[in-house]
């Protein structure tokens, strides 16, 4: 196994730690330490938890951080490999074998690079050193693509018909990511460094929102942390998430601006937190009292 | 740095209590553990236990379990319930129908020893009701091939017309017409059958349903691509192969010789974690459709019930749970088990006779995702 102690001057997860939070994303212990042992260890990533506990934002800071380029690939049902991997360009080759038959001269290797479409896999096997590939909400894919990730994620190496392998002459950095909707493959998880993002605690929340939100006060983000502290403890369809958070306080405090006094400003603003009818009506009648009680 | 064989040995104690506990432990995950601790240098035991949750990637709902063991074997604390625990009932085992015999021989009908006739007499004794369930299923066979849930497959299949154009073909068309597209060429993915999977409960309080359920199964087993049947009382046992026969006496007489818990009592939610547990049966049930048929009377604990039906809706397809109490119009969820469970049920229905399942079964794919 290639193990490498140092990535771009990182050498342990304290210091990733520090890095993540110069890019704007606090990490807890737990998900330095992972995310380290996968960059070191050449392993990818694989970040489960609740939607919005910041599993995608993760992927954009160690990106930031290894100062590479973030490719996305969005999982959904029905996705395959030519939206994964690559494209043939088929009018493109049409094209250049009529021009060649109609005495353009030369003759033209239609499978080249020219004609090959890369989709983030590709790319990311192409060019290790300069990408970080996400794979995002794998969940949501078919368990036939789960198991053709299987070879790439343990190889890094895809086959191309026409071509050949192509194989990643270093090992490239992937993170999948997961809202747990369904249980993935235990061949799938054994292959990757695993971690369970939590809700943040209360403290780290407050930090977040602090670092994320601009102009809002301590004051304002302490009452935010713990209103959706007691929120997520309901029975919601869609509990609020930390992206939620940080746009409650800046909604609340954007319209406290504006005159609204505040345990108003931030019943005004519940829109931002709850975005389910059912939900909204499963809370009105005791929203006052958390908000209250949140602000004390 | 792990330099001696004697402190390496001590980290693999670990990953093999682990195991048998229950955690699938990969020997590459093994590995990449070392490794991370390697890495690490470890300066305190947190280090250890973060590389061992990272590398060895317990699931998230037994990481208090897997905490409890890190700290008996790294730091010697005592685990409560974990050594010798206490149970007066016995786990629950599970019994695949592969460790009785050979393959039985389709078509092969004739084949009954003097064992086989007893039980198909004593099973037709139990029979329940006029001979009009003969009809229902063989009616319900026939409708069902066009009307089993679908899957979208992987590969592709050529047709008319239709949305998407296969470019490869028309390509390959193409050159051996000197590079002129004579025709356009479609393709669509192929559909498949999903698997079903059922779970019939034999305990007592099903005692007059079983036969039929069990007939109901033969014909679904028979009439489907895909279906697994499992019987769950004190223990679950695999019966999908002896339904593979084609003669439903000779079939059922065959299936009741494994089931060795007729009429006893039951532990629905133990005999779903039974079936959890062993990963080769979960393996059949992801991506599934899950017909349970069962009154959902729990004998044990009703938390553990909900759990495993939990962890069933995330990987099956679709949950159906048919209970005969459900005849009643004004039936609704009232034992603590079943409304523990009721959240990840897409649907609690009627399985009081062979037509209400029948229906129920038939009308699986119309539902509208949960």
């Amino acid at each position: 196994m290639a193990v490498r102690h140092t990535i771009v001057g990182i050498g342990s997860p304290r210091e990733l730690e520090d890095a993540l939070r110069a890019a704007y994303y606090l990490a807890d212990e737990e998900l330095s330490t992972a995310a380290y042992l996968a960059l070191a260890l050449g392993k990818p990533l694989l970040l489960e938890g609740a939607p919005g506990v910041g599993k995608t934002e993760a992927a954009k800071a160690i990106a930031g951080v290894l100062g590479r380029t973030l490719l996305r690939l969005q999982c959904y049902e029905g996705i395959d490999a030519s939206a994964a991997l690559y494209e043939w360009n088929f009018p493109r080759q049409m094209l250049a074998l009529r021009r060649q038959s109609e005495g353009a001269g030369g003759s033209v290797d239609i499978y080249s690079d020219e004609f090959l479409i890369e989709r983030p896999m590709l790319a990311c096997l192409r060019r290790p050193q300069e990408t970080v590939l996400l794979i995002d909400e794998i969940d949501r894919s078919d368990h036939e693509f789960e198991a053709f990730l299987l070879e790439f994620l343990s190889d890094f190496q895809i086959s191309i018909p026409e071509r050949g392998a192509i194989r990643a002459y270093e090992r490239p950095v992937v993170i999948l990511t997961s809202n747990r909707t369904r249980e993935l493959h235990e061949a799938l998880r054994r292959r990757c460094v695993y971690h369970w993002i939590e809700y943040p605690t209360p403290e780290r929340e407050m930090r977040i929102i602090m670092i994320r939100a601009s102009g809002v006060s301590e004051r304002a983000a302490r009452a935010v942390v713990a209103a959706v502290g007691r929120l997520r403890r309901e029975p919601l369809a869609k509990h609020p998430g930390i992206a939620e958070a940080v746009e409650w306080a800046e909604a609340a405090t954007l319209l406290n601006e504006q005159g609204a006094r505040w345990p108003d400003a931030f019943r005004r603003s519940l829109g931002v937190v709850l975005k389910d009818e059912d939900d909204l009506v499963h809370i009105a009648p005791r929203i006052e009292a958390i908000l209250t009680e949140a602000q004390a | 740095m792990i330099d001696t064989a004697r402190s390496i040995a001590h980290f693999l104690g670990f990953t093999a209590l682990l195991r048998r506990a229950g955690f699938a432990v990969a020997p590459e995950q093994t590995i990449a553990w070392l490794s991370a601790i390697e890495l690490l240098g470890p300066q305190e035991i947190g280090d250890i236990r973060r590389a061992a949750r990272a590398t060895l990637a317990p699931p998230p709902e037994r990481f208090a379990e897997f905490d409890a063991l890190f700290d008996a074997h790294f730091l010697g604390s005592i685990v409560p319930g974990l050594e010798g625990e206490p149970s007066d009932e016995e786990p629950l085992k599970a019994v695949e129908d592969a460790a009785v015999g050979p393959e039985p021989i389709f078509g092969e009908e004739t084949r009954e020893s003097g064992a086989q006739a007893t039980t198909a007499e004593r099973l037709s004794a139990r029979r329940f009701g006029p001979g009009s369930e003969g009809e229902t299923l063989r009616l319900f066979s026939r409708a069902l091939p066009a009307r089993m849930p679908k899957r979208r497959g992987y590969r592709w299949r050529s047709v008319r017309g239709g949305a998407g154009t296969d470019a490869r073909r028309m390509f390959r068309d193409a050159m051996r017409h000197a590079g002129e597209i004579v025709s356009l060429r479609h393709r669509q993915r192929r559909l498949r059958q999903r698997r079903v999977v059922v779970l019939i409960d034999v305990s007592g309080s099903m005692k007059e349903r079983t036969h039929a359920h069990l007939a109901f199964a033969h014909a679904l087993v028979r009439a489907a691509d895909s279906v697994e049947v499992f019987t769950m009382g004190t223990r679950l046992t695999r019966i999908t192969r002896p339904l593979r026969l084609r003669n439903r006496e000779q079939a059922l007489a065959t299936a009741s010789l494994l089931v060795a818990d007729w009429d006893g009592g039951t532990r629905i939610g133990d005999a779903l974690s039974a079936f959890l547990a062993v990963p080769r049966f979960s393996a059949l049930a992801r991506g599934a459709a899950l017909v349970v048929l069962s009154d959902g009377l729990e004998r044990g604990d009703p938390t553990a019930m909900a759990d495993a039906v939990a962890r069933f809706a995330r990987l099956c397809w679709r949950i159906i749970w048919l209970t005969p109490l459900a005849a009643d119009p004004a039936f609704e969820a009232r034992t603590a088990g079943l409304v523990a469970a009721r959240p990840f049920l897409d649907r609690l229905s009627d399985g009081s006779s062979i037509d209400a399942i029948c229906a129920n079964v038939l009308d699986m794919a119309n539902e509208k995702a949960a």
